[in-house]
């Protein structure tokens, strides 16, 4: 059958199966830098602009509307290629897990924000009556309650995370579709190309699993 | 209350608004060490209000001052040392949900007073027995009742050690038949010396149990005095009708 030799081919894709593995490592690596750097900055932000002055919060809601609205693939390639015209020269990989992270965070700070608000009043009250610092008040009493809320869009948030990076290919990062795209032109059959895509299933579905059995259990349980 | 008995709790001029709403217009109050308050008045005549502004959950005007054991209640850093010492109980509870009971009970000390683990849990074991749930120290508020939540409130407040109690209606969110059981845990802490405010529309309870009462009506102190006086004698005639509506019904 030519249309199974064309896109299915067993030999081409035994062949470039190690490559392809070499690319998911690179897409891995990227993928978890930019996840975990964009929950921290995302936390970071959304407790900030709960306790900052004016300005600070000003300053916070700018950038999680300017990130929000940047195509990531414009910001990719303004990190890598505009930005050395200041003398800002980011490896491939940087440049990746930069504007990867900076839109996550902004993203993982809104989640957090909802999260936060969503836990009652009385939370905050009670505690300031006991006398807890504002970090007390966080670590023990609000994020505790908030995590069971946030943790469906937080995954869906990694699930995007992993999808884009493979627009780091498009700056020389040789993760998986790159990989993909090399074996490809290498063995002139779009096999590679096949398995790449098989590859990127394999690895969230089972997130996107999760996440519609989360937002069913908890859409569920409470309220 | 003896004329030496030192003021632990003293308003001057409390005027609080939101924006150009007022709704406390410049209230003076002192309470004594050890004194029990209550304050009754209508609905939206600011006695939630006034007594969230004592703990600062409310911030109020700053030519208003209030002091508590002679700190001035106010943002910033002497605002952690008020709030140690002024305990509250919420209509609502407001227990943390994601803990047990114990833990509950146990935060507050270990967070604010460094209090070691093994002591705050010893602690909280006595208090949750003097406020008779010790067999539902491992479970969460959640599984308890009305009643049995707001005791574990008290106690959580009680655990800080607190010279001060303040309560906004503390039973009007609970069934009929659990009432009485908060009630008496109140008044046997009316008998250990702590001051108390407590805000409430339990005429029986103000009466048996307050040193003194308060009624307040649209943001004003209309009047106070030992509870015979308020609900025997009341010279004002907004107490009066306020009496007559509440105690007819
Ligand atoms: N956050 C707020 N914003 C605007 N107005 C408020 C706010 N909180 C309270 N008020 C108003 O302040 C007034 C006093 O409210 P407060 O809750 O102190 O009354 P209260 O005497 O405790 O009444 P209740 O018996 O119903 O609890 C009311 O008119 C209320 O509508
Ligand atoms: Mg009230």
């Amino acid at each position: 059958m030519n249309l199974i030799n064309t896109f299915f081919n067993l030999k081409v894709f035994l062949e470039s199966l190690p490559q392809l593995l070499w690319g998911l490592v690179v897409t891995l690596e990227i993928g978890i830098v930019s996840i975990v750097a964009g929950l921290i900055g995302g936390l970071i932000l959304a407790v900030a602009r709960l306790y900052s002055p004016t300005f600070i919060k000003v300053l916070i809601r700018s950038y999680i509307d300017v990130f929000r609205s940047i195509p990531l693939l414009v910001l990719l390639i303004v990190v890598y290629y505009a930005l050395p015209f200041v003398g800002i020269r980011l490896s491939p990989f940087l440049s990746a897990v930069t504007a990867l992270s900076l839109v996550s965070a902004a993203y993982t700070a809104e989640i957090f924000r909802a999260g936060i608000e969503a836990i009652p009043h009385g939370q905050f009250e009670a505690s300031a009556a006991l006398g807890l610092s504002n970090r007390h008040t966080m670590v023990d009493v609000i994020l505790p309650q908030a995590i069971r809320i946030v943790i469906p869009p937080l995954t869906n948030n990694c699930i995007n995370v992993l999808k884009d990076t493979a627009l780091a290919s498009v700056v020389a990062m040789p993760d998986l579709l790159k990989q993909a795209t090399q074996a490809q032109a290498l063995a002139a059959n779009p096999t590679p190309l096949i398995g790449a895509a098989v590859i990127y299933i394999l690895l969230l579905w089972p997130m996107v699993a999760v996440v519609s059995r989360l937002e069913k259990h908890f859409s569920r349980g409470k309220r | 209350m003896t004329a030496q008995t030192k003021n632990i709790i003293s308003v001057r001029g409390l005027v609080k608004a939101y924006g150009t709403f007022t709704v406390l217009h410049g209230i003076d109050l002192d309470i004594a060490e050890g004194e029990v308050v209550c304050v009754i008045g209508p609905s939206g005549s600011g006695k939630s209000t006034l007594i969230r502004c004592i703990n600062h959950l409310e911030a109020f005007s700053p030519e208003s001052t209030i002091t508590v054991d002679g700190i001035r209640v106010q943002q910033g850093a002497a605002l952690a040392k008020v709030r140690a010492e002024v305990g509250m109980v919420f209509q609502s509870f407001n227990l943390f949900p994601h803990m047990t009971v114990l833990k509950n009970v146990m935060l507050a000390p270990m967070r604010v007073r460094q209090t070691p683990e093994a002591d705050a849990a010893r602690k909280a074991r006595e208090l949750l027995a003097r406020v008779g749930i010790s067999e539902q120290a491992e479970k969460y508020p959640g599984q308890l009742s009305g009643g049995q939540q707001q005791r574990v409130a008290i106690a959580r407040a009680l655990a800080m050690e607190p010279r001060v109690l303040l309560f906004d209606e503390p039973t009007s969110a609970l069934d009929p038949e659990m009432v009485g059981e908060v009630l008496d845990v109140m008044r046997h802490l009316a008998g250990t010396g702590v001051t108390m405010v407590v805000v409430t529309h339990e005429m029986g309870f103000a009466r048996q149990v307050a040193d003194r009462v308060i009624f307040m009506d649209g943001g004003k102190l209309i009047e106070m005095g030992t509870p015979t006086e308020i609900f025997d004698n009341p010279r004002e005639e907004r107490t009066r009708s306020f009496l007559r509506a509440v105690l007819n019904h």
